[in-house]
């Protein structure tokens, strides 16, 4: 009796508490936020229960060993018994759901008593740096060419601009950073004295970092550039912005305070897929610069099924691109004044 | 004579298009005096817009002036530097669109748009201009100023917001605003609300107004001299009342036969103009509204284009024929031609597509 009481007099004062915050731009907005962060619960849970059906859907098991040779029968079935896969697989489903409740991701099956957390922890680092600081270079570089491009439409800048954005777009990953290391550490060796940055057997975070950084950059910003450029050549032509001239503004704040504020407004929102298209890791950037990431982590869980750092890892990158939206969205509240939350 | 406030002689406008050159603005020679509203008129794409903002320098690409002189106080706005030109506009000619919708930014405040367009010039200080915008949102009678400043523009009506582009526009006190049909994108109630305004704001402030619209019963209401525009030239000029009386070009003619009236009986049909504005890039030869012409003779066709001849006093036309000279049953005839396939079709359409709806 008691504690219906109790409940009944919290009920009440929730909805009240709720309006209150709902009165202001700052509170509605931590409603919003508050609202999107547990929606990703049920995102994950999906992530997690598509990835597991298709990863035992796949053919093949964990104990294969392609060429060489293969393990016995009574092995591999106390490797089974070992990691829980002797259970049917709804049970191991809920026991992994119980234990990433309890941020427990399970042991790699590759490396022998380490853990998935140990595993990422120890990769992500290198990838979230690599990819962090190319969206630092693509940000600036890929809007400024494209808002530049577009002011001078038609004009040489605009030509080259553009025409390095093709080229950029069109050579692959792979070409670009082989090109790289052929250029910088091979021809340049001894130019440099073999000081320039190299990629070697143990990857640091120094000027290790230069070469993957610009590769991975490449496409982003040719995709930045040519995205700000469409929007901004579509604002130039807007009525408001002949408004602006007509008012006798100069040019540098017709620019930005008109142009820019409005143009950049679509940019924003590619700008978070890409941060997390980034953080997560490319295995070609990787594997050509010998990177101990995550990305490559991931390829090698797949191909070896290692199940728990396959899931582990499809978790992470879920939530990385969960908070990569959201916060574009929340960026839109302050850029774009006709958005409304809801 | 006292120098006009703003004289244009002889202004060419060309559109360089892959299609060809299009003549927008053809030879304009016109002038406004200080504190005078001037009406200009014809329908779209007769070059109107295009004459305005040629005197901003406003114009689109690939639109250049070719040749002609605009005189602001004597000085050739076609002749005048970066600067000169920006510190021009806005400050000495401030121009109101024809679409309020789309001609605020929509991610500024409506008071920060209106301080800019004071602290773009060296006449107000920041503060001043900070001041002053409130003052000038209740000039223009948005009602509770004092908040809505803050407001952006989605938050306005399509009314309020032509009203801030109007305060926007007399910040400076500018000692001309052109606007270009002000009115043409707002509902009926709110048109007569800002005609009254301006009106008003002329008397106060005894700013020159170039009025560009194809709306008569504005030019009625606010303009004391009219200019009639055809395919980039001037085809009639002169007072207002003169001009409605007793039009003498058969354009202008057709254009007040072809707007409604409701003071007078209906005894008369409306007129529609027949046919299509002629395509600027290829002008017919002669006088270009001779293929549109119900009072059309061979020399309109045969000999070069008529100069604009007086016709009364004030009054200029630019017409081998003139009104005044066609026969009654002749203008009965050119009414009933314009209505016997046109008119007849069009009365018909709007009762077909209102069954149409009320059935489904």
């Amino acid at each position: 009796m008691a504690i219906s009481e109790g409940r009944s007099g919290r009920g009440a004062l929730l909805p009240l508490r709720m309006s209150q915050l709902a009165g202001s731009r700052g509170g509605s907005l931590a409603i919003f936020v508050g609202k999107r962060i547990l929606w990703m619960v049920p995102i994950v849970f999906f992530v997690i229960l598509i990835t597991f059906v298709l990863m035992h859907l796949a053919p093949g098991s964990p104990w294969d060993r392609t060429g060489g040779r293969q393990l016995s029968q009574a092995v591999m079935n106390n490797l089974n018994i070992k990691y829980g896969l002797d259970k049917p697989e709804t049970e191991q489903f809920k026991l992994y759901l119980w234990n990433v409740i309890h941020f427990d991701f399970g042991l790699s099956y590759q490396y022998e008593g380490k853990s998935v957390v140990t595993l990422i922890g120890g990769g992500w680092p290198y990838t979230a740096t690599i990819g962090f600081l190319a969206f630092l270079l693509i940000v600036p570089v890929g809007i400024s060419l494209g808002v530049v491009a577009a002011l001078r439409q038609n004009t040489r800048v605009d030509y080259i601009t553009m025409g390095f954005a093709t080229f950029a777009a069109s050579f692959p990953n792979f070409v670009i950073g082989a090109l790289m290391v052929v250029v910088f550490s091979v021809v340049l060796y001894k130019a440099t004295d073999g000081n320039f940055f190299l990629p070697s057997a143990d990857f640091g975070l120094d000027s290790h970092l230069i070469m993957p950084v610009i590769t991975l950059s490449l496409l982003p910003i040719a995709y930045t550039a040519r995205l700000t450029r469409a929007s901004t050549l579509d604002t130039i032509r807007q009525d408001f912005v002949r408004t602006a001239w007509a008012k006798g503004l100069p040019e540098r704040l017709v620019v930005i305070r008109h142009i820019l504020k409005n143009s950049l407004i679509p940019v924003v929102t590619t700008l978070g897929p890409t941060f997390a298209f980034l953080v997560t890791g490319s295995v070609i950037v990787e594997t050509v610069f010998n990177i101990p990431g995550i990305g490559r982590a991931f390829v090698v869980a797949v191909s070896s099924r290692d199940y728990p750092m396959i899931l582990g890892t499809t978790v992470l990158f879920s939530v990385i691109i969960a908070v990569a939206n959201l916060v574009v969205d929340v960026a839109y509240v302050f850029i774009d004044p006709r958005v409304r939350l809801t | 004579m006292a120098q006009p406030l703003l004289q244009v002689e002889d202004l060419r406008t060309q559109f360089f298009t892959t299609r060809g050159v299009v003549h927008a603005v053809d030879g304009v020679t016109f002038h406004v005096d200080a504190g005078e509203t001037l009406g200009v008129v014809g329908e779209s794409g007769c070059g109107k817009t295009m004459t305005a903002l040629s005197i901003l320098r406003l114009l689109p690409d690939p639109g250049k002036i070719m040749s002609g002189r605009i005189l602001f106080r004597g000085k050739d706005v076609t002749k005048m530097t970066d600067e000169e030109i920006r510190d021009f506009r806005g400050n000495d000619v401030a121009m109101i669109f024809q679409d309020p919708m789309t001609s605020l930014n929509p991610v500024t405040r409506i008071g920060s748009q209106i301080e800019e367009a004071m602290t773009a010039h060296e006449r107000f200080t920041e503060t001043l201009a900070r001041g002053r915008v409130i003052e000038l949102l209740k000039r223009v009678r948005v009602p509770a100023a004092e908040s809505r400043v803050k407001d952006y523009p989605h938050q306005f009506s399509g009314g309020m917001r032509q009203r801030a582009m109007i305060a926007m526009g007399l910040s400076n006190e500018p000692d001309l605003l052109i606007a270009d049909e002000p009115t043409t994108a707002l509902d009926v109630t709110v048109q007569a609300q800002i005609i009254q305004l301006m009106k008003q704001l002329n008397r106060e402030l005894n700013t020159a107004m170039m009025l560009i619209t194809h709306n008569m019963a504005l030019v009625a209401s606010l303009c004391q001299r009219i200019i009639v525009m055809y395919a980039g030239r001037i085809v009639e000029e002169g007072p207002v009342e003169q001009i409605f009386k007793s039009p003498q070009h058969p354009y202008t003619w057709s254009l007040l036969r072809s707007v409604p009236r409701v003071d007078e009986a209906r005894k008369d049909r409306l007129v529609s103009i027949k046919g299509l504005p002629p395509d600027l890039s290829h002008s017919p030869p002669g006088c270009k509204f001779h293929p549109r012409c119900p009072f059309v003779i061979d020399k309109c066709k045969d000999e070069p284009e008529p100069p604009l001849g007086e016709v009364a006093t004030n009054q200029v036309a630019r017409c081998w024929v003139l009104m005044r000279n066609v026969k009654q049953d002749d203008i009965d005839a050119a009414k009933q031609s314009a209505l016997s396939k046109e008119a007849a079709e069009k009365l018909k359409a709007p009762t077909a597509e209102l069954g149409g709806t009320i059935g489904g």
